[in-house]
This record gives structure tokens, sequence and C-alpha cells, in this order.
């Protein structure tokens, strides 16, 4: 097997020959052998897959068509498991087969760039998880819980269907791309494919929307923490604890992650519990009862000091601490689902199916459904993610399906779970908790009423149910509790004292519940600040070169400051907004993330077209062009919607008109100064539509174009890294072939000394 | 039953280190055992980083480069 001809590189019109060391085994597996054993349909593996698409047809059938009183949960579980094992076994083989063509005899970057640092070779089972703790976070967990409002079903099949056609197709293309340019950011791959024009917008847009999801995130917190003693109490706790296992790693134990971990979270469960034990005294109830605006405004000071402090002091310890809980928690909510197998009540399609004037978020189910739900679905933010770490620690080229795709599936599968978990709650208290404030009027009387005045089928929610699951869960109150994380715990907490511990248990599992969901916001809310914070210090740097400098103090403080500030402005705006921030926000928070999907897309169909793969580059397009669609018309209708409800200009006119005739309060505010703030903030929020909308729809464009380009030409440039021979060998997926293990077999008998890579740059 | 007892315990006890080598791997635990790995096969002639130097070394390079978390 000597030497292997490679793609011709359209530039030069030279084949690339791989040189591989005749002594070493091939890093490959024949592809003669690989295809056939691919195409080998032995009985066994034909009985395996008829069940598979079997049990998925009875699942769907059951979730999507059965009308009965209630559907048990395990059937979403069986529906989503069946279409993602269909999906990676076949839609994903296509994209690998026909569209990116990997080939293991190149060296990944890992290898030829091996600096036992940053570019390590890391097993494909671990670098998975790790992948998946990267990009799984709290917006898989909220999204569903907030979409569930229209019924479980259009979020379901958007989540299912959305993650096999568009989620994993992006997040496995970014990664790929990113793995042949030497593990380089989306931004970079942008300015290079795109040039000027579309690189510099899709960096602003980066920016902004980064800007934007950190924002919201925020929210998600401040919200689940207002007039919460025993919320603030245990989730400020999270600050010392990380701050002791900074010390304690740097100086105590240097290395010892997992020692600390544990300590870590022996850590966090006590303060969960002292929580509770705080919030029951009198002096701790009055303490640590804050309004939201005083915890949006320590959120916002926390933000500016955990992004200038050193990252071994909080950034990284907390970030240990949060990816613990992480596998933890999902294993768990996983576990009890199938344990406990709730029976769901909810509609299919609730009243609010058909309208866009909806308590929870306003908006009709197209596109509205399709933003709320992006995380889970499509996330444009793993494309950031993708590009980046994970292409630098890929020990073999076919892996990227595996971890790119298999990742992602696996963060739409925990997206299936917390819908299951926010289905499983009455649909009374769900809208009572979700609802904003204006609505239900605060107290539980007054949004038992609400409630009932709705009208749905089935719901008769009296005060008392929410008194009392109020009093399960150790609050003061449910009422309004909006965002999504509250109403998440309250289903987890629900679901889990069946598993574990009864009622008594509920208000431990309640905070338990908020606690993962703050620890992973605010790591994301500190991560985030600091890549924005480098970014606009890069974009600054092009004009003022002193600002490329990531030490000189007054540049870094100056940009986190800006970017704090940013962040800080959207998120006070939120949560002093009369309308519900959650309400009028989210829809924003999810556009801006699926507007990153399309730039993202849009930069893989440009390479692809790059490359030449014309007749498969439907692939990327069907996903860009629903992205698009979805994300470009949500725009329009914020901006140029009509109802106030909807669109944020019309809301300005109307507040504005009211102001102008001389009212003292107008819709769900109820003083001038509430008016005014109104028309500031829908102000905002316009502009930042119609900014966001226009800058994906130059990057569309240049995209498009530079397609067209290639397709004119046959083929582009080519950004990728030379290719180099491979020394190494590693099974693709999680379980090795027969080919592979045979390979394999023979990689373990060459001696140690012969295998070592040999990095090229030392 | 008695003879059963001493492999089921042993295939726990390897399930469970398989399971700990694995989470270790997760939250990048082992980082400073793949570091002395790679020092070593590349043959420098510097002597490596003690465990302490490197683990300064990789949170101090964070702060100039910071890796995104999702939501």
């Amino acid at each position: 097997m000597g030497t292997q001809p490679n793609r011709n590189d359209p530039e030069s019109g030279q084949a690339h020959v791989l040189e591989l060391d005749p002594e070493l085994p091939p890093p490959a597996v024949d592809d003669a052998v690989r295809e056939a054993e691919e195409r080998r349909w032995t009985p066994g593996k034909i009985a395996l897959w008829a069940v598979v698409s079997l049990l998925g047809a009875v699942a769907w059938f059951m979730v999507a068509l059965v009308r009965g009183e209630t559907v048990n949960a395990v059937w979403f579980v069986f529906a989503a498991v069946c279409t993602y094992l269909i999906g990676y076994r076949f839609y994903s083989r296509v994209i690998e087969r026909y569209l990116l063509k990997p080939d293991d005899r190149r060296a990944t970057p890992a290898e030829y760039k091996a600096d036992g640092k940053d570019y390590v070779r890391t097993d494909r089972n671990v670098l998975f998880g790790h992948h998946f703790a990267a990009i799984a976070g709290a917006g898989p967990l909220v999204g569903p819980i907030i979409a569930a409002q229209m019924g479980y079903l259009p979020g379901t099949i958007w989540i299912i269907i959305g993650v096999v056609l568009a989620g994993a197709v992006q997040d496995y293309l970014v990664m790929f791309f990113s793995m042949r340019r030497g593990g380089r950011s989306l931004g970079q791959m942008a300015r290079e494919e795109l040039g000027v024009i579309g690189g510099t917008a899709a960096l602003v847009a980066t920016l902004l929307i980064m800007i934007i999801i950190v924002a919201i995130l925020a929210l998600v917190v401040v919200n689940a923490l207002g007039e919460s003693p025993w919320g603030v109490f245990s989730v400020g706790m999270t600050i010392p604890i990380a701050l002791f296992m900074g010390v304690y790693l740097r100086f105590i134990r240097p290395g010892k992650v997992m020692e600390v971990s544990i300590i870590g979270f022996v850590l966090l469960m006590a303060a969960i519990i002292g929580g509770g034990m705080v919030a029951g005294t009198p002096w701790g109830a009055s303490f640590f009862h804050l309004d939201k605006t005083t915890i949006a405004w320590g959120i916002i000071v926390y933000g500016f000091i955990a992004a200038i402090l050193p990252v071994w002091l909080l950034l990284a310890p907390r970030d240990y601490l949060s990816t613990f809980m992480k596998i933890g928690v999902i294993v768990m909510l996983a576990v009890a689902i199938i344990v406990v197998r709730p029976e769901i009540t909810v509609p299919a399609f609730s009243e609010f199916a058909g309208r866009e004037n909806g308590p929870v978020f306003s908006g009709a189910l197209f596109p509205f459904l399709f933003v709320t739900i992006a995380c889970g679905a499509l996330s444009g933010f793993h494309a950031l993610i993708s590009s980046g770490t994970t292409p630098k620690l890929v020990e073999k080229e076919r892996q990227t399906r595996f971890i790119g795709y298999g990742g992602m599936l696996m963060e739409s599968f925990v997206a299936i779970m917390a819908l299951v978990a926010a289905i499983s709650i009455d649909r009374g208290i769900y809208f009572a908790m979700n609802a904003p404030i204006a609505l239900t009027g605060g107290t539980v009387e007054t949004a038992a009423q609400w409630v009932n005045s709705l009208g749905l089928s089935g719901v008769n929610l009296a005060p008392a149910d929410l008194a009392q699951t109020a009093q399960n869960v150790g609050e003061p109150s449910i009422v309004s509790r909006s965002g999504g994380a509250p109403t998440l715990a309250v289903g987890l907490a629900h679901i889990m004292q069946q598993f574990i511990g009864g009622t008594a248990m509920m208000a431990f599992w309640y905070h338990f519940a908020i606690m993962f969901e703050a620890l992973f916001i605010l790591t994301a809310v500190d991560a985030g600040t600091r890549v924005a914070r480098f970014m606009l210090q890069d974009s600054i740097g092009n004009f003022i070169p002193k600002f490329k400098e990531a030490s000189w103090r007054p540049g870094a403080w100056l940009c986190t400051a800006i970017m704090v500030g940013a962040w800080g402005a959207v998120l006070l705006m939120g949560v002093t907004d009369p309308l519900g921030g959650i309400n009028t926000l989210f829809p924003l928070f999810g556009i801006a993330n699926q507007l990153l999907a399309a730039i993202a897309l849009a930069v893989c169909m440009a390479i692809a077209a790059k490359q030449g793969s014309f007749k498969f580059l439907w692939i990327v397009g069907v996903p860009l062009a629903f992205a698009a669609v979805v994300t470009i018309t949500a725009s329009f209708h914020k901006i140029f919607s009509p109802v106030p409800a909807v669109g944020y200009f019309a809301n300005n006119a109307a507040f504005a008109k009211a102001l102008a005739d001389g009212k003292t309060s107008f819709g769900t505010a109820k003083t001038e100064a509430a008016m005014e703030a109104v028309v500031r903030n829908t102000m905002v929020q316009g502009v930042l539509s119609v900014v966001f909308v226009v800058l994906s729809i130059i990057v569309i464009i240049t995209a498009i174009l530079a397609t067209l380009k290639a397709f004119r030409d046959g083929g582009g440039r080519n950004h990728e890294d030379a290719p180099r021979p491979s020394r190494v060998f590693a099974p693709s997926g999680l379980f090795p072939t027969a080919a592979e293990r045979e390979l394999a077999a023979a990689w373990a008998k060459v001696p140690a000394a012969k295998r070592l890579d040999r990095p090229g740059h030392h | 039953m008695e003879p059963l007892t001493e492999p089921v315990a042993e295939t726990l006890r390897r399930g469970l280190r398989g399971f700990a080598a694995y989470f270790r791997g997760v939250m990048g635990a082992d980082a400073y055992r793949k570091y002395l790995e790679h020092h070593e096969a590349c043959g420098h002639p510097v002597a490596p980083m003690t465990e302490k130097q490197f683990w300064r070394d990789r949170m101090d390079r964070q702060d100039s480069d910071p890796q995104g978390r999702c939501c």
C-alpha cells in the first residue's frame, strides 16, 4: 500500500501524494475493505435495523397520531433514539461518503502539530464526552420548555428532525473543515472563504450575537433567582467554592482535577442543603431575598470581575464543576425518565399553536417555534466550539462523524428530556409559572383566575395547587417564574421525587436543578464575555495595534467593560421590561443563535463548493435555506409586524402615541416611566434585529456569490493545510469494526519506538 | 455461588476503573500524563515541566486564548 494519491489541488492542478512509511502498517483501513464491510448486510444487521425502524415507527405513531387521554413519556425517548440511530447510521454516512470524504491516511492537526498541550491526540470516546460537555449547557434545557406553550408535538418534531438534517450536519461540517485547516476558528474561515466584506460582516454579527446570547442566558438566571432566598444563597456559594478550588489546584495540589472536583461537588451539595436552612431562618429569608434588578446588577458586576480575573482562579475550577455536574445530571435525568415513565397529559397542539399572542413567548408557530428551540435542534453557537478546540484533539479524520454529528445528537436527546420534564407537570401550573407578572398578577389567586380564564381544555387550576407546589419546592411563590429554568426544576423535582426521596426531597431536587442551570449559564457568561472581549480587542487592534496585546491591562479592561456593558444593558432592559423580558427577548436569542447557524452553514457551503462537490451541495443547502428563511422571516415579523405583541416598532409606535396622548398607563405598563422604558427597549430591540438580519444577509449573499463563482470555475481555492502522512491508527466509531480490530492488532505489534509520532514543527 | 463472586467482583472493579479513567479523560485530568508521553516521544533534550509548572502554564495560556462554552 505504499503511496496514495490525494484529491487534486484545484489551484496548482498537482496531485498531492502522501508518502506513507512502508515500515508501518497502513494508518487507515483499505478503502475497498471498508466499503465492502459497510455495504455487507448480514441477517443480524438487517434484523437489528428492522427492529430499530419498527420501534421508531411505533413510537412516532404513539407520540404523533394516537390521541388518547395521555401518552407515556417513554415513547418520546424511543422516537428520539431510533430516529437518531437511523440518522447517524444512514444520513451522516451519506455526508461522510459523498461530501466530506475523510481520509485516515492524512494526519490530523493533533498528530502533525502535536505539542502535548493544545494539539493532543485524544481517544475518540473521551473526546466525544469532552466535546459534548463543551456544546451542551442550559440552552437545550430552556428552549424546549418555553416552546411547550404550543403543545408537545411541534417542538418534538423540530428537535428530532431538525437535529438530524440541520444541527448535527452543521456541527459535523464545521468540525471537519476546521480540522482540515489546523483548527482554525469560524471567523478565520469566513474571512478566507468569503473575502473581506463577508468575513467582516460575519465577525461583527458573531460579536453582536454573542452579546445577545450572554444577556439572555443571564436573564434566565436572574428570573430563576429573583425573590428566591434559597436559590440566591446556594448559587452565590458557588463563587467561594470555585475560588477555593482554584487556589487548591494552583497551590495545594496542582493537577488533582478529579480530587478537587469531588470536593467541590460535596461542597455544592452542602450549599444546596444549607440554602434550605438559611432560607428557613427569618434573617436568611430577608437577607437573601433580592429583587430581580439587584440580582441583575450583581451578575453584571460579577461578570466584569470574573472576566478580568485570571482563568485559574474562577473560570477553570467552575468549568470543572460544571462538567462534573453536567454528565451526572444528564445521566440521572435519563435514568429517572426511563424508570418513572411519566404520563403526559398535555395536548399535542395547544390552543396557542394557532395564535401569535401566547403568554410565554409571542409570535406564530412558524417561524417562532423554530427559533425558540435553537439549542437541541440547530445551534449556531456550536460552530464556535466545533471550530477551535475539538478539531485540535481529533485523532483520525473519520472520527469527526462520531464526535461532531454524534455529539450533537446527544445534545438533542437532552432537549427531548427537558421537554418531557416540562410537559410532565400540570398545564395550569406551567402557564401560571411562565406568563409575565403583568398577566398573572403575581399572587396565587390572580394567577389561578387568569389561567382558568384562558379556556384551556382540561385545565382547572386552584390557588391551593400553586401554593402547594411552591411549598413543596421550598419557594415563597412559583407564580411568574418565567425563563424556563424554574419550570424545568419543578418538572425534574416532580420526576425525581418519584424515583428518590418522595415529596420531602422535592425542594432539594428543585434547587439542585436551579443550581446546575445557574452553574452552566454562569460558566457560559464568563467564557462568552472573555471570547467576545478578545474578538473586540482583535478588531480594534487592526486600527490601534496595542489592543492586540492580550497582556496590556488597560486594553483588556476597557474591552471587557464594553462587552459587559453591552450585555448588561440588554439584561437590565429584559429585567425591567413591563412586558416581561423573556416573552419579548427570548425570540431575539433564538434568532441570534440561528443567524449564527446560517452564517456557519453559508461558510460551509462556500467551502464545499470550492471543493467541487456540487452534486451533494444540497446537504448544506437545505439546512441553510431553512435557517435563513426561518430567521429572516422571524426578523421581518419582529421588524415589520403591525401587531404590537410581535413587532418591536409597532409596539414602540403604540407606546409613543400613548405617551404623546398624555396617557399615564398603557397596556401592561402602569406608569409613565414604564411606558418610556417600553419605548426605549423596543427601539433598541428593533434596531438590533435590523442590524443582525442585515449582517447575516450580507454573509449569506457573499457565500452564494462564492458558491456561484466556484460553480462557474468548477472549484475554487483550497485553504486546507497541506496533507501529511499519518503514522497512527484508531477506529472511527464507538465500536471498532472487524477490519479495524485487525488493523489495530497489527499496530499493537509495532515497537513503541517506531510508532511514535514525529511532529514537524520542533 | 461461591466460585462466581471472585470474577464478578473483578469484572465490576475493572468496569468501575474503566469508567473512572474515562471520566478523568473527559474532565481533562490526565493532561499532564499526556504531556509527559508527548515529551518523551519527541525526545526533547530539555527536561519536561514539573506537574505544578505544567498546570500553571496551561491555565495561564488560557488567559490569552479563552475557549467558548456553549449555552
